[in-house]
């Protein structure tokens, strides 16, 4: 390779980097900040955050965003991992292409004509809106993703185990919980976790979808951001970025130490004559 | 975003492909559990019963897996699309609902159809709308180009970086895509406005002597879409020019072609897959973009997003809102559809 790290590149991936992450940073430090002027320093200070817990509507609304998000990101694991299974195991079955169809369409599909789409159709049918259809929408969008990523999963997948099952008289049923399900599990995992974020960041659908008494918290943050800069929502987004690094660290810990353990296993086994 | 989650997605299923070899795990655990469990219940009378039941009516383990999901969506995606093309047809009425039925039954002996093309001709009339997809379009086209050109040295770096730092490298451009969206843009309104950051810093450098307005005007929209779409672009260009050869680029050195020639010559040809997906990627969920020219557009920026929005919210007229979405929806369905031949061209060519 010749001259492989240049100065230019290297500046260039310092200056990129900054772009990306100086306004999160800035965001996080600011939070806390004494004063109420967002962008002066005036000392180190928890306040902010002090205030968050007594404040009710944000309170209230975090519940709400995370009932939505574990119901929703559970169903759609579960229907989306049906789909991705239907796609990539039964072929050619009748109506595949307006499956496959529906599938994609969602994941290019404007967030305001999806929002826009589903609150109709909860008026035309007379359904009371709230908590339960925002977790209908969620799920809906949310399940198209975990079919693509599960039906990636499957298209990796060593078929003869599964054929190696049944042929020893195992029902299928019970070959999809034993072997296949172990198999694609962390598919199913970082499906769930994808569908969870989805929703804990969705703004505009949760808008259209929603009702009187459900508010979630990026609608409640929205609403204050029409207000103007705000420490508090400094302090909000803070937790939330914390939440969700965490647990994208840790998934990433985790799979990292699979593949280690699996390569231990590996050398193991070769070992063995 | 609904890009962003894709490439969240692709992020994820490549992370499942490079995944091991399956068959050499060993499972502990959970499978026997499982499988006890589930054995338990297939032998179970009531399952037994049940699965003789769905049988009989031509209902199998296969069929079913299809049917939940795929009735799911004709319930909760087909149908209510189907029911923003009929409001899209219908007149304004201050009613709940507040639109005039699409069908009337006249002495309950006659339908008639009230099919109402007025929605569609005042999009096309009033210089509003039309500015408004106009805006769109070419807002989506700028911000496309810079992020292409902002995107394209972090990628080349990334992809010349030495192999221990590329995983970690990638690792710091997707971990933004998991942080919320409406954060990622708010962050930005403290740093462009009159006494944000941006301003404190240039004119105590000196460079500027009066701060400069720039949240709430297209500049900031500009910023704001790069911003959010950046890693977009980032990651399938790294992934094309990661698999480069770079024995091409000796070959060219020893031949006498300068760097930079060769980087024209021969890398830039070579990453173009990786250019056409970022750039559809940034491009279609820009056009439809909501979040980024609310917050940090003004009042002269116009997207269709936010029109759409504030005739649904503000002027409650259902069916102009419904018709809007119409039309955006077939501007993007073309390049949607093309976007989606190149991909499946390109996975036919890689296997």
């Amino acid at each position: 390779m010749i001259k492989s790290w240049s100065w230019f590149n290297k500046v260039s991936l310092i200056v990129g980097f900054a772009f990306l992450y100086v306004p999160i940073i800035l965001l996080v430090i600011y939070s806390f900040n004494e004063s109420r002027l967002v962008t002066v320093w005036a000392g180190f200070s928890t306040k902010w955050y002090g205030q968050l817990f007594q404040n009710e509507g944000i309170m209230n609304a975090a519940m709400v965003t995370l009932k939505v998000a574990f119901l929703s990101s559970t169903l759609a694991t579960i229907f989306g991992t049906m789909a991705g299974f239907s796609m990539v195991r039964f072929g050619r079955f009748r109506g595949r292409t307006l499956f496959n169809g529906m599938i994609y369409a969602p994941l290019v599909m404007p967030e305001v004509i999806t929002g826009l789409s589903l609150l109709l159709m909860f008026v035309a049918i007379s359904l009371d809106r709230g908590l339960w259809t925002i977790t209908l929408a969620h799920t809906t969008f949310a399940m198209c993703y975990v079919a693509v990523v599960i039906q990636a999963r499957l298209n990796a997948f060593d078929r003869s185990i599964e054929e190696a099952a049944m042929d020893l008289g195992c029902p299928p049923l019970k070959t999809f919980f034993v072997i296949t399900l172990p198999i694609i599990l962390p598919g199913v995992l970082s499906g769930w976790l994808l569908s969870f974020t989805l929703s804990l960041d969705d703004l505009v659908i949760a808008s259209f979808t929603t009702g009187p008494g459900a508010t979630t918290l990026p609608m409640k943050i929205y609403s204050m951001v029409r207000f103007g800069v705000t420490p508090e929502i400094n302090a909000v987004s803070t937790i939330l970025i914390g939440i969700i690094a965490t647990g994208v660290l840790l998934a990433s810990v985790l799979h990292k130490r699979r593949e280690s353990q699996r390569k231990n296993d590996e050398l193991l086994a070769s070992a063995i004559p | 975003m609904g890009a962003e989650r894709l490439c969240r997605v692709d992020e994820l299923s490549g992370v499942a492909m490079t995944s091991p070899d399956p068959m050499k795990k060993k499972h502990k655990g959970l499978p026997l559990v499982s499988g006890g469990l589930v054995s338990m219940i297939c032998e179970c009378p009531p399952y037994r019963w049940a699965a003789s039941r769905c049988y009989r009516w031509g209902l199998q383990g296969r069929s079913l897996t299809v049917m939940v999901p795929y009735l799911w969506l004709v319930l909760l995606f087909l149908a209510p699309f189907l029911i923003v093309v009929k409001i899209s047809f219908s007149e304004i009425r201050i009613a709940i609902p507040p639109y005039a039925p699409l069908f009337e039954m006249i002495d309950g002996l006659y339908v008639q159809l009230n099919l109402h093309m007025a929605n569609y001709q005042r999009l096309f009339h009033d210089d509003l709308y039309m500015h408004a997809y106009l805006s769109s379009l070419r807002i989506a086209v700028v911000s496309t180009v810079l992020t292409l050109l902002v995107g394209y040295p972090i990628a080349y770096g990334m992809a010349r970086a030495p192999k221990s730092w590329r995983l970690p490298l990638l690792m710091l451009v997707i971990l933004p895509f998991w942080t919320s969206f409406l954060i990622r843009v708010y962050a930005w309104i403290g740093i462009l406005k009159t006494e944000g950051f941006l301003n404190m810093f240039l004119l105590w450098t000196g460079v500027i002597d009066e701060p400069l307005v720039i949240l709430h005007t297209n500049i900031a929209v500009y910023i704001g879409i790069v911003y959010s779409y950046l890693p977009f672009m980032i990651l399938p260009l790294y992934s094309s020019l990661e698999k480069m050869d770079h024995s091409l680029l000796e070959a060219a050195a020893d031949l006498g072609c300068p760097p930079h020639k060769a980087f024209w010559k021969v890398t830039f040809p070579l990453s173009r897959p990786g250019i056409i997906a970022g750039c559809f990627l940034v491009f279609i969920p820009a056009v439809g973009e909501f979040v980024i020219p609310d917050l940090l557009g003004g009042s002269s920026t116009l997207m269709i997003g936010k029109t759409l929005w504030s005739e649904f919210f503000n002027n409650r007229d259902w069916p102009l809102a419904s018709a809007a979405a119409v039309i955006l929806l077939l501007l993007l369905v073309v390049p949607i559809v093309w976007f989606q031949r190149f991909q499946s061209n390109r996975s036919q060519l890689g296997e």
